[in-house]
């Protein structure tokens, strides 16, 4: 099977069950991605696929040869970090650190689609969306946090947003 | 997992002519494949079919793409314009990831979240029929109070259909003899009742390809859900209400309720109490009555009943104008 992942070609042989993440992680080495709950529930599996964030557990593998897959290996490096990445380094955004990439890869979506002026469920309007803390954990809630470092997370999404600061960081 | 076939299907005949499973975002289908509660030998992928767009037809409504993700539909400007109470009931389900994969017709066709129809160490009817139900007599706050049978007492989860029901949406097939049908949504689900492992009416090997909204409805749409959590969870009780009042007399309702029944539940009678009436608080509770009289709680989910009539009345209360 042929796949685009982080915009490079990769090859690899998974069996016809493999879910996406599973390839990722077992067959291309790519461990950033996180196996949490395994049935979407949890979030940490999130990567984009054509730009649109889903949960890699819940999709296979054989269904996304043609897609662009990022991970979040393609968003950033130790040394040139996504501002979404250095954004919850100055807010300490997690604790343990095993959601934070589905969190990040999650949350480049999350603002895309706010860029799109798509609502969500706690937005007064569907019309005009007004960012703000309330906006940024409902559109977040498909990823869990056990350590509960959210208030961390929404501040540190919340500065990449451009978002005023809504209280002291940690 | 049990192993499969898998093919590719490059139009919507290919894809009943393969002779397979559906699978389309797969969000449901491959969760349940996991825990071996669905085991297809074949899966046909037709998440490639030119089957995700949303159209405007000739008398006003809209023809909706079977792949159509929810979050697409969502934010569709027709869609918040003239259907919000299909934008907010999208907006209300699962989570960001989850919708972006999530297409309109497998929403539709989601099984239940009983507890006992994912585990497979205990008897369920729907999963293994004849086994036995345990919900009735074990856990069942999450489960129906309304459709509900001796064999299975299961909820349909989906907040989407729950606003097409009062949409008055309509379902658009193809066989694999290449017959296409209109099915009524109102038409589309079964009762349980002694087989609660059928729960549509499609026919082996039938497909979804679109769904149909006739033209926007007068009055005030609302949606509201009510649940454990204040997002990602399924509903305890959700409401769609589309109301219009002329001359302080309510001219029209449409109603429909998820939480409650083995299908998104729409009853006639809670509207034949509105129509024609002045909103009153005594209006209110006799389109309760009229919903609720059937209703038969299984013990954990007794408080169903009682909630449901509050929600109801409070949103009749809010579309009217809190007149009463």
């Amino acid at each position: 099977m042929h796949f685009t992942i982080n915009g490079a070609p990769r090859e690899a042989e998974p069996d016809i069950r493999a879910s996406l993440l599973d390839l990722l992680r077992e067959h291309l080495g790519l461990t950033g991605t996180k196996k949490g709950c395994d049935h979407g529930q949890c979030g940490a599996c999130t990567v984009l696929v054509n730009g649109r964030r889903i949960n890699s557990c819940l999709t296979l593998a054989v269904m996304h040869q043609d897609d662009d897959i990022l991970t979040i290996e393609g968003l950033g490096s130790a040394d040139t970090l996504h501002p979404l990445q250095a954004a919850f380094v100055k807010h300490d955004g997690f604790q343990c650190g095993y959601c934070t990439p589905g969190q990040i890869c999650s949350a480049v979506g999350m603002l895309d689609e706010v860029a799109k002026g798509w609502p969500s469920h706690v937005s007064g309007s569907l019309d005009a969306i007004d960012l703000n803390d309330a906006e940024i954990s409902e559109r977040m809630s498909g990823n869990l946090c056990r350590c509960s470092a959210y208030p961390n997370i929404v501040d540190a999404i919340s500065e990449v947003a451009g978002l005023a600061p809504s209280g002291a960081d940690a | 997992m049990k192993s499969f076939d898998y093919a590719r299907a490059d139009s919507p005949e290919a894809a009943v002519a393969a002779g397979g499973r559906f699978i389309a975002g797969g969000t449901n289908l491959l969760d349940l494949m996991k825990l071996q509660i669905e085991t297809p030998e074949k899966l046909v992928d037709i998440s490639r079919l030119d089957l995700a767009d949303i159209e405007e037809r000739a008398d006003g409504g809209l023809t909706i793409g079977a792949l159509v993700p929810n979050s697409d539909l969502a934010a569709d400007r027709r869609v918040i314009k003239g259907y919000p109470v299909l934008s907010r009931a999208l907006l209300a389900g699962a989570s960001g990831q989850l919708r972006n994969k999530a297409s309109t017709g497998g929403n539709l066709l989601q099984r239940t979240r009983c507890y006992y129809f994912y585990d497979t160490a205990m008897p369920c009817n729907k999963r293994d029929p004849g086994s036995g139900c345990s919900a009735i007599g074990g856990f069942n706050r999450i489960l129906a109070v309304l459709g509900t049978s001796d064999q299975c007492i299961a909820t349909h989860p989906s907040d989407m259909a729950v606003a097409m029901r009062a949409l008055d949406a309509t379902i658009v097939t193809l066989k694999p003899d290449g017959d296409r049908r209109r099915i009524a949504i109102g038409d589309f689900y079964r009762l349980p009742g002694d087989t609660p492992q059928i729960e549509t009416v499609l026919e082996g090997g039938e497909l979804i390809t679109h769904v149909e909204l006739p033209p926007p409805p007068a009055g005030t749409q609302l949606y509201r859900k009510v649940r454990d959590r204040a997002s990602y969870a399924f509903a305890l009780v959700s409401v769609a209400a589309i109301i219009s009042v002329e001359d302080d007399r309510i001219a029209s309702a449409a109603l429909a309720f998820g939480g409650l029944g083995p299908m998104p539940w729409r009853n006639p009678a809670v509207e034949a109490a509105l129509v024609g009436n002045a909103p009153s608080t005594a209006v209110f509770e006799a389109a309760a009555d009229a919903l609720l009289a059937g209703a038969k709680g299984s013990g954990s989910n007794d408080f169903k009943i009682p909630l449901t009539r509050r929600v109801l009345i409070a949103c009749l209360r809010d579309l009217t104008g809190g007149t009463a």
